[in-house]
């Protein structure tokens, strides 16, 4: 079981190992029990009970200080009309794609160059880090200053580059808007796949690079026939790992944009707050977050079975 | 390997390299510079031919000045700290012993208790954010360090319980059966024997998750709101924004000097932080 953290007996079959077991077993399993027993405290209390919490509230007309009703699923039908959460779960969704395929593209790439540079790969390495180390919120208030409407640095080096002749208002247009964010999200989030991309490239061995090259193969094959497979296992983790989080995510567009403009660059989690708490409908903001369970629990379940394959081969 | 003449080497790895490096670094550069540049310097239209941006001549403390005169900064510098250490703490402990329990010990159930944790792991905060005020309010937890101290460790236990369930299956069984054969009782085996051994991991799994408490927003903007409990995040957000007006100036120095200790600790601790991540997505 130790090597197999996935592998679940059957609740019957344990029933029944608890009534034949031996007095010596039936000690580790007290001891098991004890040294579990404040970690599951914990998580039930405030993971599981605020769950079960949040699908009630979801269910009710609750304000902050006034305990609600039961209100059916009037919440949710009432999101469902409402063309602010229509356009929120087009941009999440919209964020979550276009931000992960970047990543993945910019880290990859940047993982490949990092495994071919001889010297300086630790400093390198260390360095393009920081962005994931920092506290999010503070970086992206360097972001939101360089990209301040009047004082913009992007604008002063663009334009000095010749590329733009009049200012760009990146945080003004919802298109522009949301590129913005976009693209401080990739900035963010990109050293983390290419650092665990570097780590899983640096396992595999370069005798079977040098096969490949002797048969034959251009540098561009070898990526797509040796390399990419080889470090697909590597590269599902990551990116589930990276879609579960720009799914939820909440610090970048609620210091660059605050969902606006207009309430057009709203996630999940940002249009959620906006309702449940300064609003106070702790009810309507409950299921505007529980509206990212269904795609959360298929990417865990995803996520999950993924493992299990990989382990049971 | 990229083979062949020097120039293609340039081309193909050193320039986009270098590119992506200057890229990544830039925001925190001017972070810097910001925070030293006077405001007569600062507020100048990015059109007008005397912006500029890269460097100031006279640099100066006056926006750091601003931060610990008129600012509760230094108190939200101790809160951070406190409650980064408290959340550490408790997080290390529960994770530490769930670990060992569900890497080492055979229970019925351990496995899908393993999975549990790691589904545990893989829920966002924002997901709970809105429940989880209501369940501080109904404890009275509000507005104290207490509701960051106990709703951190419920993503830093997954995180530590993993990790250390990775560092604890790397270490051999026959250390401890020996010593349990020398006649120490299982408890002892665990704290004397394995626990040292296991330091490194624990090490790695401390840093990482003071490093996610010190970074984290959500819950400290929902959960605290006078001015003397925030933390430097929230603290910085909230009181050097007045409606529309951004105070530049303190705000890049208030970022600058929340982000130095963490960068501070990375620089030391780089290796850790790298198996860390490494070890948090492989398992």
């Amino acid at each position: 079981m130790s090597d197999r953290p996935f592998r679940t007996r059957g609740i019957a079959a344990s029933i029944r190992r608890l009534r034949t077991a031996r007095p010596s077993e039936r000690r580790e399993w007290l001891f098991a029990l004890a040294l579990l027993t404040p970690a599951c405290v914990m998580l039930a209390v405030f993971v599981a009970y605020p769950f079960g919490r949040g699908i009630w509230l979801s269910f009710s007309d609750t304000l902050i200080g006034r305990e609600g009703a039961f209100v059916g699923v009037s919440n949710f039908v009432k999101l469902w009309q409402d063309s602010i959460f229509q356009r929120t779960t087009q941009n999440t969704f919209i964020y979550t794609a276009i931000a992960t395929v970047l990543k993945l593209a910019l880290g990859m790439a940047v993982a490949l160059m990092l495994n071919m540079l001889i010297g300086f790969k630790r400093l390198l390495r260390a360095s393009m880090l920081l962005p994931w180390i920092i506290p999010t919120v503070l970086s992206t208030l360097a972001w939101k200053w360089m990209f301040d409407p009047t004082f913009s640095i992007v604008n002063w080096i663009l334009y000095h580059l010749g590329f733009i002749n009049v200012r760009v208002d990146w945080l003004g247009g919802p298109v522009a808007a949301m590129g913005s964010v976009i693209l401080v999200n990739a900035w963010r989030g990109m050293p983390f796949f290419a650092i665990t991309l570097l780590a899983g490239l640096q396992t595999i061995n370069p005798d079977i690079h040098e096969a490949a090259a002797i048969d034959g193969a251009s540098a561009w094959q070898r990526f797509w026939r040796v390399t990419w497979p080889l470090l697909m296992p590597v590269t599902m983790v990551v990116m589930l790992f990276s879609v579960i989080q720009t799914f939820a995510d909440f610090q970048l567009v609620y210091i660059l944009t605050g969902g606006g403009p207009a309430n057009s660059t709203h996630l999940f989690a940002t249009y959620a707050y906006q309702i449940g708490v300064q609003t106070g409908k702790l009810g309507e903001g409950a299921a505007t977050s529980l509206a990212m369970f269904p795609f959360l629990f298929l990417v865990v379940v995803f996520q999950l079975w993924y493992v299990r394959r990989g382990e049971a081969r | 390997m990229v083979s062949g003449a020097w120039w293609k080497r340039w081309l193909c790895l050193y320039l986009p390299l270098g590119a992506v490096v200057v890229l990544t670094l830039f925001p925190f550069y001017y972070m810097a510079v910001t925070a030293v540049r006077p405001d007569r310097e600062m507020y100048i239209p990015w059109n007008r031919p005397n912006f500029a941006p890269f460097w100031t001549m006279h640099p100066t403390l006056e926006h750091f000045a601003l931060l610990f005169e008129e600012t509760l900064f230094a108190r939200w510098l101790l809160n951070t700290l406190v409650i980064s250490l408290g959340s550490t703490i408790i997080s290390l402990f529960c994770g530490l012993l769930a670990a060992y329990a569900l890497a080492r010990l055979r229970f019925p159930g351990g496995g899908a208790m393993g999975t549990g944790i790691f589904v545990t792991y893989l829920v966002p905060q924002t997901l709970l954010f809105i429940p989880l005020g209501d369940v501080i309010r109904t404890f009275h937890l509000g507005d104290t360090p207490w509701a960051l101290i106990l709703t951190y460790p419920t993503f830093l236990i997954p995180f530590c319980t993993w990790l250390m369930m990775g560092y604890f299956r790397t270490i051999p069984r026959e250390l401890e059966e020996c010593a349990q054969i020398d006649g120490a009782s299982r408890i002892q085996a665990m704290v004397r024997i394995v626990f040292p051994v296991a330091m490194p991991g624990i090490l790695s799994a401390g840093i990482f998750a003071f490093t996610l408490s010190w970074n984290e927003f959500l819950y400290a903007l929902v959960f605290l709101s006078s001015a003397t409990q925030k933390t430097i995040p929230i603290g910085v957000v909230s009181e050097l924004v007045r409606g529309d007006t951004f105070f530049w100036g303190p705000l890049m120095a208030g970022a600058l000097l929340g982000s130095i200790p963490v960068a501070f600790i990375y620089s030391f601790f780089v290796e850790q932080y790298v198996s860390a991540m490494t070890g948090a997505v492989k398992g």
